[in-house]
C-alpha cells in the first residue's frame, strides 16, 4: 500500500507562506511527478510528505493514517536526494545495509537484500567501494538501492537527475520509470525539467507559487492546460502566446499556439512575418519568426526545411489547436 | 616577463617568511641553547651562540630537583582530560547549533566567542573562592573544570564550522533511513568530521597545555602542570637561566613535538571553512 492524502496543507516559514492550503490524493502505485519553477514550493511539499519538514497545519495521511507529526522513519517512506546524501565514509554496502540494520533486521537477510538491490541496479561489482570511488550514475543508483531495500511504501525523489549529464539523466530517467513498473510502488517525482515530468509520469501536479496550478495525467496538461502559467510550463519548446489587443470573439485577450502546430506558407496566413534564427536539429528545425505586431514565436518544421533568415513567411495555427486566454490568464473552455 | 616576476615575488616572500619564522623560532632556540649551558656561561656578558662547551648538568639538575614526571603527568592528565570532557560538551552543542538553526543561534555563538574576549583576571576572585569552597583547589579536577570551561568557546566554534561544510541531506538521510539523533551523531556526523573533532582536540590539549594563568593561581604541588613547574625556577633565590631553560625544554618538548607531527591536521582544522 502507498495511498497519500493531503488535505489542506499548509507550510510556513516564519511569517511567509510557501504552501498554501492545498488537497492532493497520491493513488496506491502511481508515479506522479511534482513539477513547476524553482521557489514554487515543490520541493518543500515533499519535505513535508517526508517529515522532514514540520506542517503548519492540516493533515497528511499515509495509508488511511494521520501522519501528520510521525517522525520521517516512522512513515514508512524513502527519499533518494538530489545530491545523492550517500554516507561517504562507508562502503556501498554499507550504505544499503544503513537503514536495514537501524531497523535491527538480521545478517543474513540485509546479505540477501542488498545482493537483490546490487542484481537490480548493476551495483554487484561497486559493494566494496565507497561513494568517492563512483560515478555520477554509479552514486544515484546507489542512492536509490538504499532506497529500495526497505521496501517502502512510497519513494520520494527529490529532484534526482540534476547532477547528472545529459546523457547519464536519460539513462536514468529510464531506469527509474521501469524500476516503477517493477516495484509498483508509489513514487513521488519532484523535478523543475517538465521533459522529466512528461516522460515519467502517470500524473503530473504543476506548481506555482505555493498552490497547484492543475493535475492530470500529462497528456491532458498539453492538451488542455487551465491556465497561461500550465499551458507555458509544459511542451518543449513553450507554447507561443500572441496577444490580441482588443479580444477575439470568444473574449479572449491572448492566444496560445504550440510551436508544432504552425502551418508555415509563404502565400498566405493568418499572422505575417520574418524568418529570425533558424536551429536545425536533424530531425526538425526551430524557426523563430518576428511578426508584424512586433512579438517572436518559435515555430515547428521539418529537419530539411529549405527557409532561411530574412524569408518573409505566413503562419496558421491548425484547426482546433487554438488555446485561448481570457485577461486573467484563465482558459476559455468554449474554445476552437 | 610576467615568469620573471613571478620568480620575484616568490623570493621575496620565501625571504620574508624565513625572516618571521626565525625571529619567532629565535627565543626557542635560545632556550634550548641555553639549557646546555653552565649557569656561568648562560650569564656571561658576550653570549655565545654555539662555542661553548655543551653540558647536561642542567637537566640532571632539574630532574633530581624537581619531579618532573608527576608535572609532566599532571599536565597529561589536565590537557587531555579537558579536551576530551570539552568535546563530550562541544559535539552535541554545535550539532544544534549547525543542524537545528533557531533565529538567535548567531546571536549565541557570537556571546561564547566573547567571553574569550574577557580578561581572566576579571573572574579571577569568584572562581578561586568557588573553587575554595568546593575543594577544588590545587586539584587536577578543577583545573579539568577550568581549562573545558576556558576552552569550550573555541571548540565549539570550530567544530561548529566544521558540521557547517557536512550536507545536511546525508543527515536527513540517516533520519529516513531510522537513525535516532544518537546514531545520527555516532554513525554518520563523527566519522565524517573526525578530522575536524581530532585537529579541534589537538589544538585545545596545545591550548590547555600552554596555559599558565590558572594553572599558578589554582595550583601549588599536588596538581601543577609543567607550567608551574616552570615558573618554580623563578625563585627568590634568583633566576638560574640555565635550570630555567632546561626546565623550559623539557615542559615544550613534548608539545613542539606534538605540534610538529600534528602540523597538518591543525593548519586544515584551522582555515577549515575558509578554504574548501
Amino acid at each position: 500500500m502507498g495511498s497519500i492524502t493531503l488535505k489542506q496543507v499548509t507550510k510556513n516559514f516564519d511569517d511567509v507562506n510557501v504552501i498554501k492550503p492545498l488537497d492532493l490524493e497520491i493513488k496506491d502505485g502511481e508515479f506522479i511527478v511534482f513539477v513547476g519553477p524553482s521557489g514554487c514550493g515543490k520541493s518543500t511539499l515533499l519535505r513535508m510528505i517526508a517529515g522532514l519538514e514540520d506542517t503548519t497545519s492540516g493533515n497528511i495521511e499515509i495509508d488511511g493514517q494521520d501522519a501528520t507529526h510521525t517522525p520521517p522513519a516512522k512513515r514508512g517512506l524513502a527519499m533518494v536526494f538530489q545530491s545523492y546524501a550517500l554516507y561517504p565514509h562507508m562502503s556501498v554496502r554499507n550504505n544499503i545495509a544503513f537503514p536495514l540494520k537501524r531497523a535491527k533486521v538480521s545478517a543474513a537477510e540485509i546479505e540477501t537484500k542488498i545482493a537483490n538491490a546490487a542484481k537490480i541496479l548493476n551495483l554487484t561489482d561497486y559493494l566494496d567501494r565507497k561513494p568517492g570511488q563512483l560515478s555520477g550514475g554509479q552514486r544515484q543508483r546507489v542512492a536509490i538501492g538504499r532506497a529500495i531495500v526497505r521496501q517502502p511504501s512510497a519513494f520520494l525523489f527529490d529532484e534526482p537527475l540534476s547532477n547528472l549529464d545529459a546523457s547519464l539523466r536519460v539513462n536514468m530517467r529510464l531506469e527509474i520509470s521501469e524500476l516503477h513498473k517493477s516495484l509498483a510502488t508509489t513514487m513521488i517525482y519532484v523535478t523543475h525539467d517538465q521533459v522529466e515530468a512528461m516522460t515519467m509520469a502517470d500524473r503530473i501536479a504543476v506548481f506555482n507559487g505555493g498552490i497547484i496550478e492543475q493535475v492530470g495525467t500529462p497528456l491532458e496538461l498539453y492538451q488542455h492546460p487551465v491556465n497561461k502559467f500550465v499551458a507555458g510550463f509544459i511542451g518543449s519548446p513553450k507554447m507561443n502566446f500572441i496577444d490580441v489587443p482588443n479580444g477575439d470573439t470568444n473574449g479572449a485577450s491572448s492566444l496560445g499556439v504550440r510551436p508544432e502546430h504552425f502551418i508555415i506558407s509563404q502565400d498566405t496566413g493568418t499572422w505575417s512575418g520574418k524568418v529570425g534564427v533558424i536551429e536545425h536539429l536533424g530531425s526538425e528545425s526551430f524557426l523563430h519568426v518576428t511578426l508584424t505586431n512586433g512579438s517572436t514565436v518559435t515555430v515547428k518544421a521539418d529537419g530539411d526545411c529549405s527557409l532561411q533568415y530574412g524569408d518573409s513567411v505566413f503562419l496558421t495555427a491548425q484547426e482546433n489547436k487554438v488555446h485561448r486566454f481570457d485577461k486573467n490568464g484563465v482558459t476559455i473552455k468554449a474554445s476552437n | 616577463m610576467s615568469i620573471k616576476n613571478n620568480t620575484r615575488s616568490t623570493l621575496i616572500y620565501t625571504i620574508a617568511a624565513w625572516t618571521v619564522s626565525s625571529m619567532i623560532f629565535f627565543p626557542i632556540l635560545w632556550t634550548l641553547i641555553t639549557s646546555f649551558k653552565t649557569e656561568s656561561e648562560a650569564i656571561s656578558a658576550t653570549p655565545t651562540l654555539f662555542a661553548f662547551e655543551w653540558t647536561l648538568i642542567n637537566y640532571s639538575d632539574v630532574l633530581s630537583r624537581s619531579p618532573y614526571f608527576t608535572h609532566f603527568w599532571n599536565s597529561i592528565v589536565i590537557s587531555l582530560g579537558s579536551s576530551l570532557l570539552g568535546l563530550l560538551i562541544a559535539v552535541p552543542a554545535a550539532w544544534s547549533m549547525a543542524f537545528v538553526q533557531s533565529k538567535k543561534t548567531k546571536n549565541l555563538l557570537m556571546w561564547m566567542l566573547s567571553t574569550k574576549m574577557l580578561p581572566p583576571v576579571g573572574v579571577l576572585i569568584p572562581i578561586y573562592l568557588l573553587f575554595r569552597d568546593f575543594g577544588l583547589l590545587d586539584t587536577k579536577l578543577g583545573l579539568v573544570i577550568v581549562m573545558t570551561l576556558i576552552n569550550l568557546p573555541i571548540m565549539i566554534w570550530m567544530l561548529y564550522t566544521y558540521f557547517r561544510e557536512i550536507p545536511g541531506e546525508i543527515l536527513e538521510a540517516s533520519r529516513m533511513d531510522g537513525a535516532t539523533i544518537g546514531e545520527e551523531i555516532f554513525h554518520v556526523l563523527l566519522p565524517i568530521a573526525l578530522p575536524g573533532i581530532a585537529s579541534t582536540l589537538l589544538l585545545n590539549v596545545i591550548l590547555a597545555w600552554n596555559e599558565a594563568f590558572w594553572t599558578l593561581i589554582l595550583t601549588a604541588a599536588n596538581a601543577a602542570p609543567l607550567t608551574a613547574f616552570i615558573a618554580s625556577y623563578s625563585s627568590p633565590e634568583g633566576l638560574f637561566y640555565a635550570k630555567l631553560s632546561a626546565a623550559s625544554a623539557m615542559a615544550i618538548v613534548p608539545i613542539l613535538i606534538l605540534g610538529w607531527f600534528s602540523q597538518k591536521q591543525l593548519v586544515r582544522g584551522l582555515s577549515f571553512g575558509a578554504v574548501k
